[in-house]
């Protein structure tokens, strides 16, 4: 692997007035690949994802390196970060019914990230709009460009979300739960989108997910969370291989098509790996 | 503490909720003032024969319009009167009116919106359309009505602000009710035979109560100042009454040369009403349960 | 963020619901006016008259039919438009309220603009700034203008800034000496002055105007932060606003350009109802300043006992204020691209 794009060395996160972090000490690098973050519910995948483009205003982020390419994220002032946000780093979140502004028309929205980055005429940026969603698959672009958000489908939604971020052509974006909001038929649909232009555009990916046959699929390696920490990084082709028992469990608790009819494996979780130190 | 338990568990739960609540406006610097002003507006109304220097009906004829100080805190009006004497006994004016409309209000509005909420269907509707035509007043406008129907006095006054504040009320108790309306326990009272009438005051109207006693005191601002309104407009309490309103109103005569006819009666009114105001929005804040925890 | 709204069956529903709500409105009106204590015969008749003509007079109003019979000749009688005649200025009571309501309107819409104007920037400091000393500044200003006696800070504001420091016009509509210079076109002070090229009669209006406006608008401001501030609140966790700063927008763009305009149709609405709720303050504050409109209308008739008068104008507040619900429900339809 060559340089990292993403190097991250032992984050903290703590939410204003929490007790206790809810990122303890992750460490991470990221290529040009497609990395997927797994966990539980509330195991602290989501915070770091926001936590990478410093979007919680009331947390405390420490680490002791989180390097972006030849910029230190935590180093930067509020407005260099806006300048990294959407330009160089993006987000495509979980639920386009709710990450689309209700009010405002698909492609003015679209195209303001292109506005908001590069100096052009509104109508350019709109061209560019265009241009994008027909490279998410959508049929009649300049249509839709003129629709609101509740008059689009779900998979469209989450297609016009991508191609919002992805306009600026930035060199990582993280995906939070991309796929979970969508009707299973057309998960794969927009997965596939994503993963080609990830692909053809050689950017880093971080899916984070909580479904680990999707990860296996789509991603080259997997971290593993729990707790607030990585308890195991592995390729995602060996995940059956994993060592750790709660990576264990998480597999084993996953039910087959043809599998054992027995019942399927409680997911235990022991005190001890909340404090053991993995890489 | 040092109470045994026997008798720690006879204190209801509603007085332990009482405390905490209290306790939590305390840390407040503007619910203090609040409570403090309240606290204050009470002990001077009981003990007003105490706290007031002059008879609040004494005329002096010699000594009419005098600037506060030379014996009268706040001066004399027109007449001659002690004006700090006169808001002394002017504070159990507006405590009486406070008082009455609260239990007018609250008993109405509680039956009619627990039991629209409870029994729905015509009762229901027809009570949210009457609700409906005296929202679609403004409550001065609606208790200046009243009143001039009733003629102007103090007691006219009380029950045309009673008249025209009980429909917010309903609709907050009917709006509860509704939701608890098909709980199960409901539903064990009814099966077990009990009658609508039972189920209501036994168990809606208590379930309703709180809100319905938080919402009375946020009104208590807008009572006051519609009473004041009313009293200034010379529709409410009448002279010699001292009241602050009225106060007000004759003082307006003499404004620009005898500031203090006006001044004091008014801050009166002001700090009162935004006692009741700084209270409400702190009981508000209290009985959010996500403000609760964070401090 | 509101539900969507079926429009059809809505509407029909809705208008059903006025109809009946206006109905009320008069059995209320009606019953108001039945209970005042002045015999509206012997005001008509005066104090000397023989029984005989008091009774025709009593008869000729139909005041010896039951109750309910009467209610009906009201009924057809404000539905062709008669709403009787004044006692007090012995002109029919819808062209005194004609005459006096654009002096009010004047007010009212000078007050909302300030209010408004103060409110929505304030509400929305306090949401961005929520439980930083900004959001506690607003929130001690806001509750300071609910909470004070407008008629009496009127006064106050009338000592110490017109008596005593003079920088702005006293009671009335405008100073003495320029009264009747100007026709009387539109009512609306500001207009005619201009119309007429009347400048000196133009400012002097505007002099006399921004204190009652601004204590009104102070007041109405109250309610107006309070909501902007809620309604910012609910908008400020919205996922899109985290999409919005994703892309890279500053704090300012996502505020203004994202989170703002996902509450100006609810504004609309707060601001409608607003500008009907100042018409109570406007009743107290027009005593106050000498305003010639028709809170002063209402009390002067109130005093007297004029009931035609005060049956009228309770009734036309009712209907302002049902106008106004409606009007911001039909701008909520049209401006919500959801409920197109």
């Amino acid at each position: 692997m060559t340089r990292p794009i993403l190097d991250v060395e032992n984050l903290h996160i703590r939410y204003g007035g929490a007790p206790t972090d809810a990122v303890r000490g992750v460490s991470f690098t990221l290529g040009r690949e497609r990395l997927g973050i797994v966990g539980e519910s509330g195991s602290g995948k989501s915070t770091v994802g926001r936590g990478l483009l410093r979007l919680l205003p009331s947390a405390k982020i420490t680490a002791d390196k989180m390097r972006f390419e030849d910029v230190e994220l935590l180093s930067l002032t509020e407005e260099q970060m806006l300048g990294v946000r959407g330009r160089r780093m993006s987000m495509i979140l979980q639920d386009p019914k709710f990450s689309l502004n209700p009010i405002r028309k698909v492609g003015d929205q679209v195209a303001e990230t292109y506005l908001r980055h590069f100096k052009c005429s509104r109508k350019d940026a709109l061209q560019k709009a265009i241009a994008m969603l027909e490279a998410v698959k959508i049929r009649d672009p300049e249509r839709v460009c003129e629709q609101y958000p509740h008059e689009i489908s779900g998979g469209m939604g989450q297609r016009v979300m991508i191609a919002m971020m992805l306009l600026a052509d930035p060199d990582v974006v993280i995906a939070d739960e991309p796929t979970s909001a969508l009707d299973v038929t057309v998960r794969l649909q927009v997965l596939n989108i994503l993963d080609g232009l990830v692909r053809d555009r050689g950017i880093g990916l971080i899916m984070i997910s909580h479904d680990l046959n999707l990860v296996r699929n789509f991603c080259d390696r997997v971290l593993i969370m729990y707790a607030g920490r990585v308890v195991e990084t592995l390729a995602a082709r060996d995940l059956d291989k994993a060592q750790h028992p709660y990576t264990r469990g998480l597999i084993a608790a996953q039910p087959r098509i043809g599998g054992a009819r027995a019942p399927l494996a409680v997911l235990d979780r022991r005190p001890e790996w909340l404090e053991e130190v993995s890489r | 503490m040092s109470v045994t338990t026997a008798s720690k568990l006879r204190v209801p739960a509603s007085v332990n909720a009482l405390r905490n609540i209290v306790l939590f406006l305390m840390k407040s610097p503007t619910s203090l003032f609040g409570l403090a002003v309240l606290a204050l507006l009470i002990l001077v109304a009981i003990f007003a024969p105490l706290i007031a220097t002059h008879d609040p009906y004494a005329q002096d004829l010699a000594n009419t319009l005098q600037a506060p100080g030379n014996g009268h805190l706040f001066g004399t009006d027109e007449l001659g009167r002690d004006i700090f004497s006169r808001l002394v006994w002017g504070s159990r004016i507006t405590l009486t009116i406070i008082f009455l409309v609260s239990i007018v209000v609250g008993p109405i509005g509680l039956a009619v919106g627990a039991a629209s909420g409870y029994l729905g269907g015509r009762f229901d509707t027809v009570m949210m359309r009457i609700t409906d035509i005296f929202l679609s007043f403004p409550s001065l406008i609606l208790s200046l009505a009243f009143v001039a129907a009733l003629g102007p006095s103090l007691n006219n006054a009380i029950i045309a602000i009673a008249l025209t504040s009980w429909p917010p009320i309903a609709r907050l108790a009917r709006a509860e009710a509704m939701t608890f309306r098909n709980a199960d326990y409901i539903a064990a009272a009814r099966l077990q035979g009990a009658s609508p009438t039972r189920i209501i005051v036994k168990s809606i109207v208590p379930m309703c109560l709180p809100s319905v006693l938080i919402r009375l005191t946020l009104n208590m601002a807008t009572v006051i100042l519609t009473a004041a309104g009313l009293g200034f407009l010379g529709l409410g309490a009448q002279p010699p009454l001292p009241e602050w309103g009225a106060m007000i109103a004759t003082g307006r005569r003499y404004m620009l040369d005898s500031w203090w006819l006006v001044t004091f009666p008014g801050v009166a009114i002001l700090c009162v009403s935004l006692a009741f105001n700084l209270l409400g929005d702190g009981l508000r804040d209290a009985l959010d349960p996500k403000q609760m925890n964070r401090r | 963020m509101s539900t969507r709204r079926p429009s059809m069956q809505g509407a029909l529903g809705q208008i059903g619901t006025i109809l009946v709500t206006l109905l009320g409105l008069l059995v209320l009106t009606f019953i108001i006016g039945r209970m005042m204590p002045a015999d509206p015969v012997r005001a008509m008749v005066g104090e000397d008259a023989t029984r005989e003509t008091y009774e025709q007079v009593f008869r000729s109003l139909g005041l010896d039919r039951p109750l309910w019979e009467q209610f009906f000749y009201y009924l057809g009688d404000v539905l062709t438009g008669n709403f009787g005649t004044s006692i007090r200025t012995g002109q029919p009571v819808i062209q005194d309220i004609l005459h006096v309501m654009p002096a009010t309107m004047e007010l009212a819409t000078f007050a909302i603009l300030i209010g408004a104007g103060l409110g929505v920037p304030m509400g929305v400091i306090a949401a961005v700034n929520k439980d930083r000393w900004p959001d506690h500044l607003v929130r001690v200003l806001s509750l300071f203008g609910h909470s004070m006696p407008i008629f009496w800070t009127g006064m106050i504001a009338l000592i110490v800034l017109y008596a005593k420091l003079d920088l702005v016009g006293g009671s009335g509509r405008m100073d003495q000496f320029y009264i009747g210079l100007v026709p009387e076109t539109t009512g609306f002070l500001l207009i005619d002055s201009l119309l007429a090229g009347e400048m000196d009669v133009f400012w002097s209006a505007v002099n006399h105007l921004i204190l009652p406006a601004s204590l009104l608008g102070y007041s109405s401001s109250a309610y107006i932060t309070r909501m902007t501030r809620s309604f910012m609140l609910d908008q400020l966790g919205q996922e899109y606003i985290t999409t919005a700063r994703v892309k890279g927008l500053s704090k300012h763009q996502t505020i203004w350009r994202h989170a703002f305009v996902n509450i100006r149709v609810q504004l609309v609405t707060i601001v409608a109802l607003a500008y009907g709720s100042l018409l109570e303050g406007a009743v107290l504050i027009e005593t106050v300043f000498a305003w010639p409109g028709f809170g002063q209308y209402l009390t002067s008739n109130l005093i007297i006992g004029d009931m035609n008068a005060v049956m009228t104008c309770v009734l036309i507040v009712g209907v302002i204020f049902i106008a106004l619900n409606l009007l911001s429900d039909m701008l909520y339809r049209l401006f919500d691209p959801r409920t197109r």
